[in-house]
C-alpha cells in the first residue's frame, strides 16, 4: 500500500492491471448472468421473479461494502495521510450511492409483485434508504468547499461518523420483526439458501465486486490524470 | 473545570445577549406544530394517531435551526484558533457549546412540548414519557449537531448542508422517542425505549466531542 502512494507509481500499476480487471469483471458477469438467468432454478413460491434476488442482493451487498471501503479509506487518509486515500474514498463514494440506489429501485421492483407494495417502513428498507442519504451527504460536503483538501478531510470525518449505520442495516431484521427476510447466508449456522441458487449468488457479487474494482480504478487515474492536466495548464 | 464553565457560561451570555434566539426556536416550534392541523384536518382522532410523531419532528426541525450559528461566529472573528491554542482539549470546549446549545434549545423545546401535546390532543398517557423521551435525546440532538455544524464550517449552502447531514443521524433518536410515548399510550414496555435513548446519548457524549474537535482542527488549520 505504502509503495503504492506514489502517484506515477500508481498510474503504472494501475495501467498494467486494468485489462486484467476489465476481462475478469466480463467474463464473472456474464457468467453469472446467465446462470442467473437461464440456469438457476426458478422458486417455488416466487416463481421467475425470484431472478431478480440476483442483482438485488449483491447490489445491496456492494452499497454496504462499498461504505465500509469509504470509511476505511478515510481512516488511512486521516490517520496515515496516505495521498491516495482520500481519492479512493471520494472516487468510490458515488459508485457506492449507485449501487444504493440499485438495491433500493430493485428491491422495490422485486415487492410490489411479492409483498403487494411499492415500499414499506421496515427497519431493513429505512436503514439502506438512510445509508443512501449518508452518501448523498457525503458527496455534497466534498464539494462543498473551495479549498478541495478541507473537503477532503471533513468528508472523511462524516465517513467515519456514518460508519454506525452499517451494523445497523446488517442486524436490523434480526433486531425487528420486518417484513424483509432474515439473513439466509451470512448467519450463524451456516447458509440456508439451496446451492443452485447460492452458487449464481456469488457468482453475480464477485462480478459485481470486480465491477466496481475495475470503475474505481478508471476513475482514480481519470482524476490524476486530471490533476496533472491542471498542473500542466498552470506552468504552461 | 472552572474554564469549562466559564466557556459554558459565555456561550450562554452570548446566546442569550441576542435575546431572540430562544424565543424564536419556540416560535417555530408552534408554527410548524400548528401547520399540521390546518394540513391534516383538526379530527381529533387523526391528530392524536400522530401528536408524538409532530411534536419530535418538529422538535428535531427546531433544533437543527440554531446549529448553524454553533460555531460560525468564532471561526469567523478568529476565536476559535484562540480557543484551540488553549490549554482545556478542544473535545471539552465542544461538550461545553453542545451543553449551552441545549440549554438555550433542547430544553426549552421539552418543557414546551406538553403544551403543544395538549393542543395536538395527545392521549393523556403519553405526556410523561413524551418529556422523558425529549430530555433524553434532546441532549443527543445538540451533541451529533455540533458535529454537523464543525464540519460545514466555512462552506457554501452551510445551513442546507447541515440539515442534510445531521438528519441522517438523528433518526435513530426520533425513532426510540416517539416509541417511548407510543409504548406509554398502548401500555407496552417503555424501558426498552428509554434504555435506547440514554444509550444513544452515553455513545454521543464521547464520540460526537471528538468527531466534532477533529473536524474544528482541520477547519482552523
Amino acid at each position: 500500500m505504502l509503495r503504492l502512494a506514489n502517484p506515477a507509481r500508481f498510474m503504472r500499476f494501475s495501467a498494467a492491471i486494468l485489462p486484467w480487471c476489465a476481462a475478469a469483471t466480463a467474463l464473472c458477469l456474464g457468467v453469472g448472468l446467465i446462470l442467473a438467468l437461464f440456469v438457476a432454478p426458478p422458486d417455488y413460491q416466487q416463481g421467475e421473479a425470484v431472478r431478480i434476488m440476483y442483482v438485488h442482493v449483491p447490489a445491496a451487498y456492494m452499497a454496504s461494502m462499498i461504505y465500509a471501503v469509504v470509511a476505511l479509506a478515510s481512516a488511512v487518509a486521516l490517520i496515515w495521510r496516505h495521498p491516495l486515500a482520500d481519492i479512493a474514498a471520494q472516487e468510490a463514494a458515488p459508485l457506492g450511492a449507485g449501487f444504493t440506489l440499485i438495491c433500493l429501485i430493485s428491491g422495490s421492483l422485486w415487492g410490489e409483485p411479492m409483498w403487494g407494495t411499492w415500499w414499506v417502513w421496515d427497519a431493513r428498507l429505512t436503514s439502506v434508504l438512510v445509508l443512501f442519504f449518508l452518501y448523498l451527504g457525503y458527496l455534497a460536503l466534498i464539494n462543498a468547499f473551495d479549498d478541495p483538501s478541507r473537503g477532503a478531510k471533513a468528508g472523511a470525518i462524516l465517513a467515519l461518523v456514518g460508519v454506525v449505520n452499517l451494523p445497523i442495516i446488517k442486524f436490523s431484521v434480526d433486531w425487528w420483526s420486518t417484513l424483509h427476510q432474515p439473513a439466509s447466508i451470512f448467519r450463524m449456522g451456516g447458509p440456508t439458501i439451496a446451492a443452485s441458487m447460492l452458487w449464481p449468488l456469488g457468482i453475480m457479487a464477485l462480478g459485481f465486486t470486480l465491477f466496481f474494482v475495475t470503475l474505481l480504478l478508471v476513475r482514480m487515474r481519470s482524476r490524476l490524470l486530471a490533476a496533472r492536466i491542471r498542473a500542466i495548464r498552470l506552468t504552461a | 473545570m472552572s474554564a469549562w464553565l466559564t466557556l459554558v457560561r459565555r456561550d450562554l451570555r452570548l446566546a442569550l445577549r441576542q435575546g431572540g434566539d430562544a424565543a424564536m426556536v419556540i416560535a417555530f416550534f408552534f408554527l410548524a406544530v400548528t401547520l399540521f392541523p390546518l394540513g391534516v384536518g383538526p379530527a381529533p382522532e387523526t391528530l392524536s394517531r400522530i401528536a408524538a410523531g409532530i411534536v419530535w419532528v418538529t422538535a428535531l426541525l427546531a433544533a437543527l435551526l440554531s446549529l448553524e450559528r454553533l460555531f460560525l461566529a468564532d471561526y469567523e472573528d478568529g476565536s476559535l484558533e484562540v480557543l484551540a491554542l488553549m490549554p482545556l482539549p478542544l473535545e471539552f470546549q465542544v461538550l461545553a457549546k453542545a451543553l449551552a446549545h441545549w440549554l438555550t434549545t433542547g430544553l426549552p423545546l421539552t418543557l414546551v412540548a406538553p403544551l403543544l401535546a395538549l393542543l395536538l390532543h395527545l392521549d393523556r398517557a403519553g405526556f410523561g414519557m413524551l418529556v422523558a423521551g425529549m430530555a433524553l435525546g434532546t441532549p443527543t440532538l445538540s451533541l451529533v449537531g455540533a458535529v454537523g455544524a464543525a464540519l460545514t464550517l466555512g462552506a457554501r449552502r452551510g445551513g442546507v448542508l447541515l440539515s442534510l447531514l445531521v438528519l441522517p443521524l438523528y433518526i435513530p433518536v426520533l425513532i426510540f422517542g416517539v416509541g417511548a410515548t407510543e409504548a406509554a399510550i398502548t401500555g407496552l414496555a417503555v424501558r426498552p425505549h428509554l434504555l435506547l435513548l440514554t444509550a444513544l446519548l452515553l455513545a454521543a457524549i464521547p464520540l460526537a466531542p471528538v468527531a466534532a474537535a477533529a473536524a474544528l482542527r482541520q477547519a482552523v488549520e
